[in-house]
């Protein structure tokens, strides 16, 4: 049993009386790519915005390593390793390719160590690493604004490689993106995930199936199961929650 | 083709923006106006400051500031409390008031029958003081109150509205208390900068090449810090502020910190606006003044630090021209001129430029001889180019 580097304990949050998250114990381990998976308002893009810092949780607590994230600002979550990639792919759209992963290189996010932050080899070293690897290599003087919707996702992916996190969270990494996309976003998950753990959230069964090592199933913000996909999809719970909708 | 023939390219002009404002400034004006035009331009340029700050929070940081008019007033102030004081030490004519009822107060205050100088006019006696408080206070106040207010994530449209109640407040004080202020007429009445008579006209025109040189060293400040990751950062707040709290950074410490840096150009032309001028105003701290200078920026055009130079010096020429030959309508003509600029040109004078004909490809092949940034732009171009080549070519 190697350690977990997240643990969510008891994790409740509520929106006027709404608990969207309901007393959660959630653990990620290193190295491992987890899926989350369940109906829609199961209170999965909830638990991500608790962990990156986006949602205050009502009660309960979130570690990560030996940081307790439960009471720190959203840019200290980040400093500390862990990477957020949203739902709809959020990129900086009035700055190209280049300066997006630029802006996400995690040395001197300061004032003045920004100010005067001057490009360095391993900067650009890790630029061209990192284009090649989410498949922007030729667009890198692009407005990102003028990218297609699959391409701002990897784009938004490879930020957070710039990052260089210990634990990523992917909001539906591949909505949008066409079937030879998806194929192409599943090694690259698969790729990454040496040396890090990762958390994604989708609907895509089939996606899921490509890249998970272990699934969690949540519903009414609870979780309902956990286990191997074939664990999972042989749950009879999960299949009624599931068929029911 | 009709665009490879263009005698100037917006490349060029873009390029060189800056060199080409400098020689109208430090060239082209002082040799065409009169010694009186002159000192008008100055006082535009003056106003250029703020329009300079504003470009820099609103263009980039997207902050709206209706309050640059607060910062303009302190520098402004505090450089005439400088030179007052100087005048009313030194036994002038104008000081004859005070003298006749035994007083070395600033005339105004013995009208008011203040008895004693305010504690916080004692230190303007000092120009080691005066110069380095003109240059620290202001950004200090404005980053001070800006971070509080960009910490608790206010809005930006209600930091507009903070902003401009901060104008109203400070002319509002001003005029209120007229017996360690000067009131509604300001402080006026002084001719000595450390003994050096401001009256002449050679020292009219120092002064004015020394506003132009301050102007242009804030243009530079500001291009150096577009340019940084700072300024790339900025752009990525004025778009998606949630994001870039995930990219690891405090955006509320940036945008305060851009805000301090206009602040700070706002002062430095309330200096020299009252060293030129010989006037610190209420009328140049409130509400109007700081929308107008907002107006100065939307001509210019508020991506354009250059742009919002040229912006106050249309803008300010307009005034003059219209209220001498209309008397009666010439607010009607600045309005107007801001709306037909506002409706045909979004991005101000500097979105003229985008309007001239000469894509980069054209211009490359059309300028005769070496063009000094081709390789960059071709590496610009050219979309496989590998990074190691544009360390070289493109940065």
């Amino acid at each position: 049993m190697s350690e977990n580097i997240l643990s969510v304990e008891d994790l409740t949050v509520s929106f006027d009386g709404f608990r969207a998250v309901d007393s959660l114990n959630f653990y990620v381990e290193k190295d491992e790519l987890r899926c989350v998976i369940g109906p829609n308002g199961a209170g999965k893009t909830t638990l991500l915005d608790m962990i990156c810092g986006k949602t205050r949780p009502t009660g309960g607590s979130i570690r990560f390593k030996r940081f307790d994230l439960t009471d720190m600002l959203e840019y200290q979550i980040t400093r500390v390793g862990v990477g957020r990639k949203f739902q709809n792919p959020s990129v900086y759209e009035d700055l190209t390719v280049f300066e997006n992963l630029e802006i996400s290189y995690p040395k001197r996010r300061g004032l003045m160590g920004s100010l005067f932050f001057k490009r360095d080899a391993d900067l650009l070293a890790k630029i061209d690493e990192v284009s090649e690897r989410i498949f922007l290599h030729e667009v890198l003087r692009h407005k990102a604004g003028q990218l297609s919707h699959g391409q701002k996702q990897w784009l938004e992916i490879g930020m957070l490689l710039m990052q260089d996190p210990e634990l990523l969270l992917l909001d539906e990494p591949v909505a949008g993106m066409s079937a030879k996309e998806r194929e192409q976003t599943a090694s690259l998950l698969n790729a990454i995930s040496k040396g890090r753990s990762i958390v994604v959230i989708e609907h895509d069964m089939a996606f899921v199936r490509m890249i998970a090592h272990k699934v969690t199933v949540l519903h009414q913000g609870r979780m309902l199961a956990e286990g191997t996909m074939d664990q999972v999809q042989a749950d009879e719970r999960v299949k009624d929650v599931y068929l029911g909708h | 083709m009709a665009a490879a023939i263009a005698p100037v390219s917006r490349g060029f002009l873009q390029r060189y923006a800056i060199v080409i404002l400098a020689v109208v400034l430090l060239a082209v004006l002082p040799l065409s106006l009169d010694i009186f035009r002159l000192g008008l331009a100055a006082k535009y340029l003056s106003l250029a400051f703020c329009a300079v700050g504003i470009v820099l929070i609103w263009g980039y940081g997207g902050i709206l500031s209706l309050g640059q008019g607060v910062f303009f007033g302190l520098g402004s102030y505090m450089m005439a409390m400088f030179l007052k004081l100087e005048s009313t030490g030194a036994d002038t004519s104008a000081q004859a008031l005070s003298s006749f009822f035994g007083s070395n107060l600033p005339d105004f205050m013995v009208w008011n029958s203040v008895e004693q100088l305010p504690w916080w006019w004692e230190p303007f006696h000092h120009v080691w003081f005066t110069i380095p408080a003109i240059l620290i206070l202001p950004p200090v106040v404005a980053f001070v109150l800006s971070y509080l207010n960009f910490r608790r994530r206010i809005g930006d449209v209600y930091f507009s509205i903070i902003t401009l109640a901060f104008s109203a407040i400070l002319a509002i004080v001003i005029i209120g208390q007229q017996g360690v202020t000067g009131g509604v007429n300001g402080i006026t009445d002084f001719r000595t900068f450390m003994g050096i008579n401001l009256d002449p006209d050679n020292v009219k025109i120092a002064m004015y090449y020394i506003t132009c040189v301050l102007l242009l060293v804030c243009v530079l400040i500001g291009t150096f810090i577009l340019r940084s990751r700072l300024g790339k950062v900025l752009v990525a707040i004025r778009d998606r502020e949630d994001r870039v709290r995930f990219s690891g950074y405090d955006p509320a410490l940036f945008k305060a910190f851009i805000f301090a840096v206009a602040a700070l150009f706002s002062s430095i032309g309330g200096a020299m606006f009252t060293l030129q001028v010989g006037l610190a105003s209420p009328s140049l701290v409130g509400i109007t003044p700081s929308i107008e200078m907002v107006i100065y920026a939307a001509v210019g055009g508020r991506l354009s630090l250059v742009g919002a130079v040229y912006g106050a010096m249309l803008v300010g020429a307009a005034k003059t021209f219209f209220s001498e030959n209309f008397v009666e309508f010439w607010l009607y003509l600045i309005g107007g001129l801001f709306i037909v600029i506002v409706m045909f040109l979004p991005h101000g004078l500097a979105g003229l430029l985008d309007k001239l004909p000469g894509a980069k490809r054209h211009r490359l092949a059309a300028l005769p001889g070496p063009e000094p940034d081709a390789a960059g732009q071709a590496a610009g171009e050219r979309p496989a180019a590998r990074l190691a080549g544009e360390v070289g070519g493109g940065k």
